[in-house]
């Protein structure tokens, strides 16, 4: 659009017909520029996000191709993979018997224990997290204890589990819950030592009450630190509730790997390797999503 | 009333990794009630640990502060401060973040001696009257990273003048602005302190600033171990109009003052700490 037009003096000393006729002329070039055809499709974004994925895929299915042919059958190829996949998700809720059902239902029991483990650690915490954060003392008397029993393995736990609980189920959402709940506590302490001193100054001057400046300041400043925390809770969950069920056995996902591996079922196993993977990669997204909504410009800085 | 804000003999000594570190010595201030004082110096001087003594947000290692005759023991919404960075909760909008600062003060929760808690149609009118003394009705449902700095920081004078503070406090308000937003700022804080008549306590670097909108300038020494070095007071009348005011001899003169005082007399020396 023509929208500033400098003539410069020497234009405007020239008859006023001849600027008339240049206005007609512009006139249809400010047409053309207006209609100027639409870019066509857009192969370069195509390029750059969709063929770089799929050739990673590409590549690991040609690795897995080529040791399965190097392995004489003991590695089953993808293509076989494929067709025991389709055999599996065509019924993927079958019930058998108490050991035998299909793969949703042990997905679902797995998220189960693990919504279990993980709820039970957000509930004791967070809130620990705040008052370790909010208050300096309890801070100094409980990062030690922090610091000492984090690096431990959960699965270093789960004997205690079965030893205390008495049963699988229970000791895997023990096993879930110890692993979880450190970085829930360690994130949302940050969060709370992180919060502006001017926000802080803020409450003073105005005089807030504990509960206000809890609920006005705090919890919306922490939230980001909070959710950074339970996303790496959840992953490591994940993680471990396969471990743990191959350990204990009953139902889930992971018991179904160690199943399948007693039946020298390959395929199975493999199946099982990317149902793991996309569960994991899909509630990695979902939070992701959910931190998004809550993470406002200032407190990202 | 003339001694309002009454600084005695006050000191302040910090403690650091590197020992004690002395920040103001001997202050001592009276201010008057409706009176602008600007305090102005280099920085490291001490203006904003004033300041925060005043508001009591920190207290004096020796000395003591009064306002309306009675110790100063810690912040409260009497002394309402403006921060550099306009503090807005990033996560209220513009009408949440003052009428958080109402609510506290009129609503329920209020200590207002003698006052019964106002109902939330009032607490409204109270915002919604705050905002249009700043200008900013039309941004009141926004939140503060969708609008500018200027704006952000006339909703942070909004929030403090809402509470109706006794003394309104601000620590170099139009710092972070550039020079054409601060001028409309500075003009429309002029406007809205003639009409609500309070009592001011600025910190400034500008000399401009200080003599175009104070009563009284507090000149400090450099520190470490600042004190009030001098005192000036601006008996320019009010109404008062930059572009007049830019010939006045006065005025040249009251600037030539602080001039010399910051540029000659204490003239900003590069300590090693």
């Amino acid at each position: 659009m023509v929208s500033a037009v400098f003539h410069s003096p020497a234009e405007r000393a020239r008859p006023v017909s001849n600027l008339a006729s240049e206005r007609k002329a512009a006139v249809p070039a400010a047409v053309t520029l207006a209609s100027v055809k639409a870019p066509g499709y857009d192969w370069r974004g195509l390029w750059l996000r969709v063929i770089p994925p799929v050739l990673g895929l590409a590549l690991l299915i040609g690795i897995w191709a080529l040791v399965s042919l190097t392995s004489k059958g003991s590695i089953p190829s993808p293509a076989q993979t494929w067709l025991q996949a389709v055999d599996v998700f065509s019924d993927p809720f079958y019930r058998n018997g108490p050991n035998d059902q299909g793969v949703g239902w042990n997905v679902l029991m797995s998220l189960q224990r693990v919504a279990l483990g993980f709820g039970l650690a957000a509930l004791l915490g967070i809130p620990a997290g705040f008052l370790i954060g909010r208050f300096d003392f309890l801070g100094r008397m409980f990062n030690p204890l922090i610091s000492l029993l984090r690096p431990v393995s959960p699965l270093a736990w789960l004997p205690i589990g079965l030893l205390v609980f008495k049963g699988a189920n229970p000791a895997a959402i023990w096993t879930i819950f110890i692993c979880s709940v450190w970085p829930m506590v360690i994130n949302t302490a940050v969060g709370v030592q992180r919060v502006p001193a001017d926000y802080m100054n803020v409450a003073r001057v105005l005089n807030l009450s504990e509960w206000k400046i809890l609920t006005k300041i705090l919890f919306p400043a922490v939230l980001p630190y909070m959710l950074s925390g339970v996303r790496l809770a959840v992953g490591t969950a994940w993680l471990v509730i396969v471990a743990a069920e191959m350990l204990t056995g009953g139902v889930g996902i992971g018991f179904w790997v160690w199943d399948e591996w007693n039946n020298l079922n390959v395929k199975n196993i493999i199946v099982a390797i990317f149902v793991i993977g996309i569960v994991g990669l899909i509630l990695e997204y979902a939070l992701i999503k959910l931190a998004g909504l809550f993470t406002f410009e200032e407190v990202k800085s | 009333m003339n001694k309002f804000i009454e600084i005695q003999g006050v000191e302040q000594t910090f403690r650091t990794s590197k020992g004690l570190f002395p920040a103001l010595r001997d202050i001592n201030l009276t201010i008057a009630k409706g009176e602008f004082v600007a305090l102005i110096g280099h920085s490291g001087c001490g203006k904003s640990t004033l300041l925060n003594l005043i508001a009591g947000l920190t207290t004096p290692t020796a000395g003591v502060l009064l306002c309306a005759n009675r110790e100063i023991a810690g912040p409260g919404p009497d002394r309402a401060v403006v921060f550099q960075n306009h503090s807005l909760l990033p996560w209220l909008t513009c009408y949440e973040n003052v009428y958080l600062a109402v609510e506290r003060v009129f609503g329920a929760g209020g200590k207002r001696i003698g006052a019964a808690a106002e109902k939330r149609t009032q607490l409204k009118t109270r915002t919604e009257a705050a905002l249009e003394l700043v200008g900013l009705t039309h941004a009141a449902h926004k939140r503060p990273g969708e609008i500018s700095g200027g704006m952000k920081q006339r909703v942070g004078i909004a929030r403090a003048l809402s509470m109706e503070p006794q003394v309104l406090l601000m620590d170099e308000p139009f710092g972070a602005l550039d020079a054409l937003t601060r001028a409309k700022l500075q003009d429309e804080l002029l406007e809205i302190v003639a009409r609500t008549k309070s009592t001011v306590v600025m910190v400034t670097h500008d000399v401009d600033e200080a003599v175009l909108l104070s009563d009284k300038i507090v000149m400090m020494t450099n520190g470490p171990a600042a004190t009030i070095g001098e005192v000036l007071q601006v008996d320019l009348p009010r109404p008062r109009s930059r572009v007049q005011l830019a010939q006045d001899p006065q005025y040249i003169n009251d600037r030539m003052v602080v001039i010399d005082f910051l540029y000659k007399r204490q003239s900003h020396v590069e300590k090693v700490a």
